[in-house]
Parts: structure tokens; sequence; C-alpha cells
């Protein structure tokens, strides 16, 4: 018995997208073989320490206790420090891109905030060491004295810390939230500011106009960048000074979690400092995990309310990038 | 009208600021550039890239090994991600509206963001910690991990550009799905993915976190994948932090390396996708 060429294309065709599927699925494993690996190799640290882990202060891997609190309120504290330099930054650049800059300029604009997240984070790291940190040092031993007392700018003026920090991540974070927040603002429909300037708004009410109506969008934008901050390595190591302590101070030297894996993962000489540094992984993990899956919702949400003519996602560009 | 007035006036402002911003963002870009060019063009001799590294308080030397270290490394995570990124890439354009497909491409997204010092820990995991070793296999293995996404969604994008008028035709002249994807479009948008690919390599070549304790890091030359290898990154990193001049004029060197590799294929790849995209448009 013959089968039908047409029966046989068919059959070709399922197995075509079984095969592509597969891979497509390794996607998806790959993702869950990261947690299973990452729980099952800090397990010894979970149940040791238990949630107490996060809520203490104690970092002495000579003697065996752990508490990574130091490293949670780092990265917290320079991720916030990066989103508040940056998000007014990268809005500005996303509005004057897509709204105000001449037609001829607006690509290689584009283009040229976009190099900012090109450059390796070992780069940046380099230049934060040579460059800015003496200059933050610089400002710091400027700071008048009466302004020493707040505790924000207390402690001695190293240079590496917080503020080189948060700093040096702001400028890493620009790129991520530009691009995808010019996304957003090229994907609100042009009858939304024409409406504006029928109803005599300036050009700066017309804008914001489309930035409410964009809103979700750029709050992805934003929070994509948040995500960018906690998770970034190698810069940070360099020049926030690594030290595990909780402290208001931008001027103090702290550690983040990141850094702290970066820096003392090949020395843990015990299953127990190896096994608290991978919970550290761990939960490192399942924040940027939440983090990212938000802020690609947020996204998706806004670019599939504006149902834009093509179906594109938002976050082409910065995959490309 | 002094209303209106204010309210222009505000209009202007804000626009003023927005331009602000741009200043604000290319300053520390120009910053970095003129830095990276200026210490690492005065420290880049023919000796960086034939000489190997000279034991403490020697100077001179170079990161030969190092290069060769980094090219094996990116060439060991090509050989994982190319083909698991175009085939799902591939899958994501093929069955686009599926929800399968959406679960995935939004899965990959979400993978692009994880801290390429996680993926280093996985592959430590599973590679490293079964047989006590650095290896440049589990190096390659880190960044393999985190090209994955990358050229999934670089080959989804770029297959998406391709008319699927082309798609079409090759099914109208009875071929197979395989035969539409593979043996049309996939060609068709070959010179995008493959520029999609040299991106992505770029900028694998400049992690340094996912390396650090999995192919570690070797003061001579390798070519083993069993064995712990230098890199162009974790050289530079070892360079940065460590008390000598020497050695950091050379981390400056390396840098340069680094940054000149990733400018001109994100340059290159500019200028293929915009051909591309205006060969398609119409």
């Amino acid at each position: 018995m013959t089968t039908s060429p047409s029966r046989r294309r068919s059959a070709d065709d399922r197995l075509f997208r079984l095969g592509t599927g597969i891979f497509a699925l390794l996607v998806v494993l790959l993702v869950a073989a990261i947690g299973y690996e990452l729980f099952k190799t800090s397990r010894l640290s979970i149940a040791k320490f238990g949630l107490a882990f996060w809520r203490t202060k104690t970092w002495d891997p000579v003697a065996g206790e752990f508490g990574a609190l130091p490293f949670i309120w780092g990265t917290l504290y320079s991720s916030f420090l990066a989103l508040l330099i940056s998000t007014p930054i990268a809005l500005g650049i996303a509005i004057f891109v897509s709204e105000l800059a001449p037609r001829s300029l607006r690509t290689p604009l584009a283009f040229l905030t976009e190099l900012l997240a090109a450059i390796p984070s070992i780069v940046y790291g380099l230049w934060g060491i040579f460059v800015l940190v003496p200059v933050v040092r610089g400002l710091e031993t400027h700071t008048p004295a009466w302004l020493r007392k707040v505790p924000l700018f207390s402690g001695p003026p190293l240079g590496v810390g917080m503020l080189s920090a948060g700093l040096i991540l702001a400028v890493m974070v620009i790129p991520f939230t530009s691009s995808v927040a010019r996304e957003v603002l090229k994907a609100v429909p042009a009858t939304q500011r024409e409406a504006a300037y029928a109803l005599g708004a300036t050009r700066w009410e017309a804008i914001r106009a489309a930035l409410q109506f964009g809103r979700t969008g750029i709050l992805g934008a934003i929070i994509l960048g948040l995500g960018r901050a906690v998770g970034e390595t190698m810069a940070v190591t360099m020049v926030i000074g690594n030290n595990p302590q909780v402290s208001l101070s931008l001027f103090a030297p702290q550690y983040t979690m990141a850094a702290v894996i970066a820096n003392e993962f090949t020395e843990a000489a015990d299953d127990l400092y190896l096994s608290a540094l991978i919970e550290i992984a761990l939960v490192l993990f399942v924040i940027t995990l939440v983090i990212n899956a938000l802020s690609r919702f947020l996204i998706w949400r806004v670019s599939r309310e504006i149902k834009v003519k093509e179906p594109r996602s938002a976050g082409a560009e910065k995959a490309a990038a | 009208m002094i209303r209106a007035a204010r309210r222009r006036l505000l209009s202007n402002f804000v626009a003023g600021l927005c331009g602000l911003a741009v200043v604000l963002a290319l300053v520390p870009l120009a910053f970095v550039f003129f830095y990276v060019v200026k210490q690492g063009f005065s420290s880049l001799n023919w000796d960086f890239f034939t000489q190997m590294p000279k034991p403490v308080g020697e100077p001179g030397g170079g990161m030969a090994n190092a290069m060769v270290g980094t090219l094996i490394l990116i060439g060991l995570a090509s050989l994982l991600a190319i083909p698991v990124g175009l085939i799902a890439g591939v899958y994501l354009s093929e069955y686009a509206g599926g929800k399968f497909a959406s679960a995935v491409r939004f899965t990959a997204d979400v993978l692009n963001g994880v801290p390429s010092i996680v993926i280093g820990i996985f592959a430590y995991g599973l590679a490293v910690l079964p047989v006590h070793r650095f290896s440049a296999l589990a190096g390659g293995l880190a960044l393999g991990f985190m090209m994955i996404p990358i050229v999934t969604r670089t080959t989804e994008e770029l297959l998406n550009l391709v008319p699927s008028t082309l798609r079409e035709g090759a099914l109208a002249l009875g071929a197979t799905r395989a035969r539409a994807a593979f043996g049309v479009m996939v060609p068709a948008a070959l010179p995008g993915i493959m520029t999609g690919i040299l991106v992505a390599l770029a900028r694998i070549a400049g992690e340094t976190a996912p390396l650090l304790f999995t192919s570690f890091n070797n003061r001579f030359f390798t070519a083993r994948l069993d064995q712990p290898i230098a890199s162009l990154t974790v050289q530079v990193y070892t360079y940065a932090i460590s008390p000598y001049d020497d050695w950091h004029r050379q981390a400056w060197a390396g840098a340069l390396v680094l940054v000149a590799f990733v400018f001109i294929f994100s340059v290159l790849a500019r200028m293929v996708t915009r051909r591309l995209e205006r060969m398609h448009r119409t």
C-alpha cells in the first residue's frame, strides 16, 4: 500500500513541528534546570540557616556563620540608586529620540545610546576603578563638614563605595530602559498626539498624553532596567568596595549579592560556604526571574492594547543589542 | 495669554531637559571610549598579541594565550548555542501564533535577563563540581547558555523580516514545511542571522562573570578542553585589580581589544540589518 503524497507531507510537517519544537522546549528546560540545580546545591545552607539567612548581618566564613542581609541590602540600595539616576535620563532620551529630534538624527542617536549596552561590563569596571572612583573620591573629600554629619554622606571618603556603584550602574541601565521606552512611545498611535494637539496642547502636553497612554509599557521598561541593575556583577564588584555592612551612607564601601559570589566563590573552601553562596545565587535568580517576567508582561500588555500594524515585540532591539 | 505663554515655556523647558538627558548619556559613552582608546592604544603593541603573560615584576609580555582562550570559549559556546538557538528560532517564526511559541518567547526573554553570574554557577554545578576541575568546557557551556536566547530571538526576528509570500510560494510548489523553512526562509534571512550571531558572539566574548569559576584562568597556553583556560576578560579583571602599573596598562590594552571587537560587530550588524529591512520593506 502506498501513502498518498499529501498524507506523507502532512506527516513530514508534523515531524518538523515536533523536531523544531523540541529545541524550543530546550530553552524552557534550561531555565527550569538552572532553578533546580541552584536549589539542589544550596540545600545545605537552606537547611542550616533557614530564613534567618536573610535577616542576619554576620558574614564570617571562618566561623561558619553566614548571613546575607548586607548583600541583599547592597543590591537593593545600589539598584534603587541606579534607577533614581537612570530613569529620568532614559525617559528623556526616549522622548527626545522618538518625539523631538529631527528625523535624520533619530537613528544615529538611538544607535549611540544603545552602544552603551554593548560595552562589556569589565570595561566599565576598569574605567570605574581608574577614572570614576578618583573623581568620586575628590567629590567626597570636598564635601563640607556639616553635610558629612548627615548619615547619607558619612563615612571615610574612599571613592569606592555605594555612590560609585550607583553611578556606574545607572550608565549601564540607561540603554535598556531607553530603548524599550522608545519602542513603547513609537507604538502609541499618532491619533493620541493629534487629538491632544487638536485640543490646543503644547508639544509637552501632547507627549505627556502619549506617555500616559503607554504608561504600562514605560513601567515595564523601568522594571527591565531594574532587572539589569540587580544582576550586574563585574563593574559593581570593582567599584563598590566589597565590605559586607548595612549602611545608609553613599560613601560607605558595601557589597552586593552578585559581587560576593564573584569574589568569594573560588575561595569557598568548605561545602557550607559554597552552599551559602549558591543560595545567594538562587535568590538572585528568582528575583531577576520575577522582575523580568513582570517587565515582559507589562510591555507585552501595552503592545497588545495598542495593536500596532504589525505584531512586533518591544524587546526586539534590546535582544539584538 | 500669560497662561498660554507659560505652557509654551514649560513645553520648551521639558524639551530642553530631554536634550540634556541625551547629552548626559553620551558623556559617559564618550569618556569610556576616550579613556579606553587613549590608555589602550599606548599599551597596545605587537607583544600584546604574540607574547604570553610574564611573571609578576617582569615588565612586558602579552595576552596571546588569553586571546586564543577567548576564541576557543566562544567557539565552544557557538557549537552549543547556534544549532539550538537557530532551530528554536525557526520554530518560533514558523508557529508564531501558538501558545507554546509565546511561552518559549517569553522564557527566552526572561532567560536573557538572568544574571550572567547565575548562569556561571549553573555551569559550575554541571561541569566543574562533578569532576572537581575548572575547564574550558565549563566556560564554553556557560557562555553557550547565555547565547541561546539571543540567537533564538535574533533568528526569529530576522525570519519575520522575510516576506511570508516566500514561504507560501514554496508550500504551493509542494515543498514540505521543513523544506520551506530551511531551504527558503533561512537562506533568505541568512546574512542577517549570521550578523546577529556575530553580535551575540561579540557580547559573549565580553562576559567575565560566568567564566570566573568555570574556565577560571591559566597563565599558560592550552588547547585542552578539560583544563582551565585563560580568557581576555578574566585576564583584564585579574590585571585591573592587581597593584602593578604594568599590568594596569595591559588591562587597558585588553579593554581596547574587547571594545574594538564589540564596536566593529555592532556597526556591521546595524548595516546589514538596515539593508535587509530596506530590501524587504516593499
